[in-house]
């Protein structure tokens, strides 16, 4: 098995840059063809096409074929990151628990597209199968940092505390008494994000949510 | 931590490292340590130990050594972050980053105890001062998770103090790769990513299968929603993971491993590669393990986010750097896997395992659980359920003990309605199962599975109609799309479902549903799409009546799918606030000053925004 004292990481130093090093990282095998398109997105935040091309040409595999990997798996995006990635937890409890109510809302008021990057360039919007978190639910993970027990409108109040640049301050914290949340009136904002791509049909955005149990 | 530049060439020089390790730890008077898991990094228990490492700088008391770990999950997530104080294990919960000078000055170097940071009961108010008077840590017996929470997750030094690589270098000095496999076959270990196929058997079959070289890997792409095991176990003891890899190739004669991580998981990685990384340095990995002769390796794979990777062909052919679609296993993976070749694949949960059956013996493994599933099993309880958190039990625990005993049952005074076990692959088992006990066949015979030990409580208010939906929409998505019937079957089954959750279902359709089930459990190409239909059929089997009411009387029993219930005001708890009629986006609410507020059902959309704004619970689901 060739590579593996210098696998695993983009944080070993090479070489050369860009493609060209990514590709010696992992002595030109395209067995690593995953790893290789990792790196190259951790490093662009995406997969640019040339990218891809150069990628295909250095270990002589078809374009077609790194395209097919590219849009199999779900952590893979073609075009450029926004300003903030939002993973919006979609797994079993944060569902019981109303994430498709807040999915749906947060979706109308930022323009989100699942998948996609909102047109204002702002958000990159992913709803993600399970964080894992779930004494938290419901989640939403934005830029890294967890955010749980959310209500509707505790989700729109710190993605537009985010969206204005206030950084996400404290995630918010949920204790057992504290999962109501603020219900603050800091809704009807210019969210007015058109959106360049067409939403696809997600049956779990006309999900209801559900009233916590008082 | 970790600071390590010797490389161990002997057993001896392990057991030598071990007590210098000790002795530091010896030196130690007070250790804190900081529950880092999935479920209170988010609430904040990162900055928690780091004001404990800054008051271990600042505030050292002279004569006091205190060591704060931050450590792998604990268990009750719920309560968390939890941070515990040696020696007396002082438990304390909902630790906030500025309790911790308080905590210092009281327990760290006072020795008392900081009241108002213990668990309380809400039931009785009764206050514990450890973990053991906790109810929801009876009856746990940890295992796979014996040091997660115990060490730091970070150390190969602490893992090391805590008896860690004991077990490997029993087995490389005491132990025949034959004598390994009979002992992991005598213990009855079975595999804990889902299927429960027998351990030892399958490291038998690899071991005899012919070809060169054979391959190890770990199965880390924890894809069922709701489980977060497999997390807490790579983020809190990446080691025990890699010894028991290592001591798997040892035994099945293969020097090459391979841990896939699922993508969502970033801690997990990055815990698994510093650990790979000490392990190498140390020696543990690498040419000539302890002098022995073996050599092992390991590589993480980062996954792409695809559920089906979970599979082992589809995982497998992840690692080749191919789209992870699954093949049809008329020869098996143990004879031919990752590039054609003999590999052994077991789940992070069996391979943490590993390491204590060699260590402490067959019998004393097999001495937990049921007659057929020995030991114990790690389990996420979550859901409608009181203390969320990560559990391990022994096998044979009934579902009672576990959601009522450790849970503590449904909150909110709450009905019990369902649990969900074995993630999309499972099904829901009904409250009159709740005496069965827990294991991989009385799983199966309920109609769900054991899978990787996901357990999702769900109470009245859940609609299983839609919870069966959720997860067929959620496999619709993840369907690879390779074979047919799992591709247009599950398509079909979503839009039957979607149809009966909108009032739309027609005469016919369970039967559709359940034809659709069969044909796929027949028919389809790997176990996931097998499997898919389980939702449905368990939840058809156990709740047929939700679904009649849903199709006949165009009604929602448990009031969740828009449409099939009504909102109300009751008039004697409305307090005529008007909150609810500024908010209706459709104006269908009337009312005035002191007069109990009326919805009007001819406007009313059901969108249920006066339900959800309603200060005095007034507007109801009727």
């Amino acid at each position: 098995m060739a590579g593996k004292s210098q696998d695993d990481l983009s944080a070993c130093g090479h070489a050369q840059a860009g493609v060209a090093g990514i590709i010696e990282r992992y002595s030109g095998d395209p067995g690593m063809l995953i790893p290789m398109m990792q790196d190259i997105q951790a490093g662009e935040g995406y997969l640019p096409r040339e990218e891809l091309k150069e990628l295909a040409r250095g270990l002589g595999v078809p374009l077609s074929r790194i395209y097919s990997i590219a849009t199999f798996y779900a952590a893979f995006r073609l075009m450029p990151k926004g300003d903030h990635t939002v993973q919006l937890c979609m797994g079993t409890v944060c569902f019981l628990k109303g994430s498709g109510k807040i999915s749906e809302t947060i979706q109308k008021e930022f323009g989100l597209v699942p998948g996609a990057t909102s047109a204002d360039g702002k958000f990159t919007f992913a709803p993600v199968n399970c964080v894992g978190a779930c004494a938290l639910a419901p989640v939403m993970v934005v830029d890294g940092e967890y955010h749980g027990g959310l209500t509707v409108d505790s989700a729109v109040e710190i993605l537009h505390r985010i969206a204005e640049g206030g950084g996400a301050e404290a995630p918010v914290a949920p204790g057992p008494a504290a999962s109501d949340g603020p219900s603050a009136e800091k809704k009807g904002r210019a969210g007015s994000t058109t959106v360049k791509y067409t939403a696809e049909d997600r049956p779990d955005a006309k999900k209801r949510a559900k009233k916590k149990g008082k | 931590m970790g600071t390590v530049a010797t490389k161990l060439e002997s057993a001896e020089t392990l057991a030598e490292y071990r007590a210098a390790a000790r002795e530091r730890a010896a030196r130690i008077d007070r250790v804190v340590r900081v529950c880092c898991g999935p479920g209170c990094i988010p609430k904040g228990a990162r900055e928690v130990y780091e004001r404990f490492v800054e008051a271990a700088g600042e505030l050292a008391d002279g004569g006091v050594a205190v060591e704060p770990k931050l450590t792998g999950c604990q268990g009750l997530c719920q309560r968390g972050p939890i941070v515990t104080v040696d020696p007396g294990g002082i438990f304390y919960q909902g630790v906030k980053a500025d309790d911790v000078p308080e905590i210092w000055r009281t327990t760290v170097v006072g020795g008392r105890v900081v009241e108002r940071l213990l668990y309380e009961d809400e039931q009785t108010g009764v206050k514990a001062q450890t973990a053991a008077e906790i109810p929801f840590y009876r009856g746990h017996h940890r295992i796979a998770l014996a040091l997660c929470g115990v060490v730091d997750a970070r150390s190969v030094d602490d893992y090391i103090a805590a008896g860690g690589y004991e077990g490997l270098a029993k087995v490389l000095t005491a132990m025949t790769p034959d004598g390994v496999i009979e002992e992991l076959t005598k213990s009855g270990l079975r595999g804990r990513g889902g299927g429960g196929f027998p351990t030892g058997r399958k490291w038998r079959s690899a071991r005899n299968a012919p070809g060169e070289p054979k391959y190890v890997i770990a199965n880390g792409d924890e894809g069922d929603p709701g489980a977060f095991m497999d997390r807490a176990l790579m983020e809190g003891v990446p080691h025990a993971v890699i010894e028991g890899m290592v001591i798997g190739g040892y035994a099945i004669g293969s020097s090459d491993g391979y841990i896939y991580v699922r993508d969502e998981y970033p801690i997990a990685v990055e815990r698994l590669r510093d650990a790979v990384g000490q392990a190498r340095e140390l020696g543990l990995l690498g040419e000539d393990i302890l002098g022995s002769g073996h050599s092992f390796d390991i590589r993480i794979n980062r996954g792409g986010g695809a559920f089906v990777c979970g599979e082992s062909t589809a995982l497998m052919a992840s690692l080749e750097g191919r789209v992870g679609e699954p093949r049809a296993k008329y020869i098996h993976t143990i004879e031919s896997g990752l590039k054609g070749k003999p590999s052994l694949l077991n789940n992070v949960e069996t391979w943490a395992n590993v390491p204590q059956i060699v260590l402490k013996g067959a019998d004393w493994f097999a001495s937990f659980g049921t007659e057929k599933s020995k030991g114990t099993k790690v389990f996420s309880l979550v859901g409608k359920v009181t203390n969320t958190g990560l559990v391990e039990v022994p096998m044979g625990m009934t579902l009672r003990e576990i959601i009522y005993g450790i849970g503590g049952g449904i909150p909110g005074g709450k009905a019990f309605k369902a649990v969900q076990t074995g993630g999309p692959s499972g099904g829901c088992i009904p409250a009159e199962c709740l005496d069965e006990p827990v294991d991989f066949d009385r799983l199966t015979e309920l109609g769900s599975m054991m899978g990787s030990g996901g357990m999702i409580v769900m109470d009245e208010d859940t609609c299983m109609v839609n919870v069966a939906r959720y997860f067929v929409h959620f496999l619709k998505d993840e369907s690879c799309g390779k074979c047919t019937p799992c591709r247009e079957g599950v398509a079909q089954m979503l839009e039957i479902l979607t149809r009966i959750t909108k009032g739309e279902g027609r005469q016919g359709d369970v039967e559709a549903l359940e034809g659709l089930g069969t044909l796929l459990e027949d028919t389809a190409l790997c176990a996931l799409g097998k499997t898919a239909a389980h939702p449905v059929l368990s939840t058809v089997r156990r709740f047929r009546d939700e679904y009649e009411a849903h199709i006949k009387e165009k009604r929602c029993p448990a009031k969740e799918c828009p449409g099939l219930f009504r909102y109300q005001i009751d008039a004697e708890a409305c307090r005529a606030c008007g909150i609810c009629l500024k908010k209706c986006p459709v104006e269908a609410i009337t009312g005035a000053k002191k007069t109990a507020h009326v919805i009007d059902l001819e406007k009313c959309t059901n969108c249920g925004t006066c339900f959800e704004v309603c200060p005095f619970s007034a507007v109801l689901k009727v």
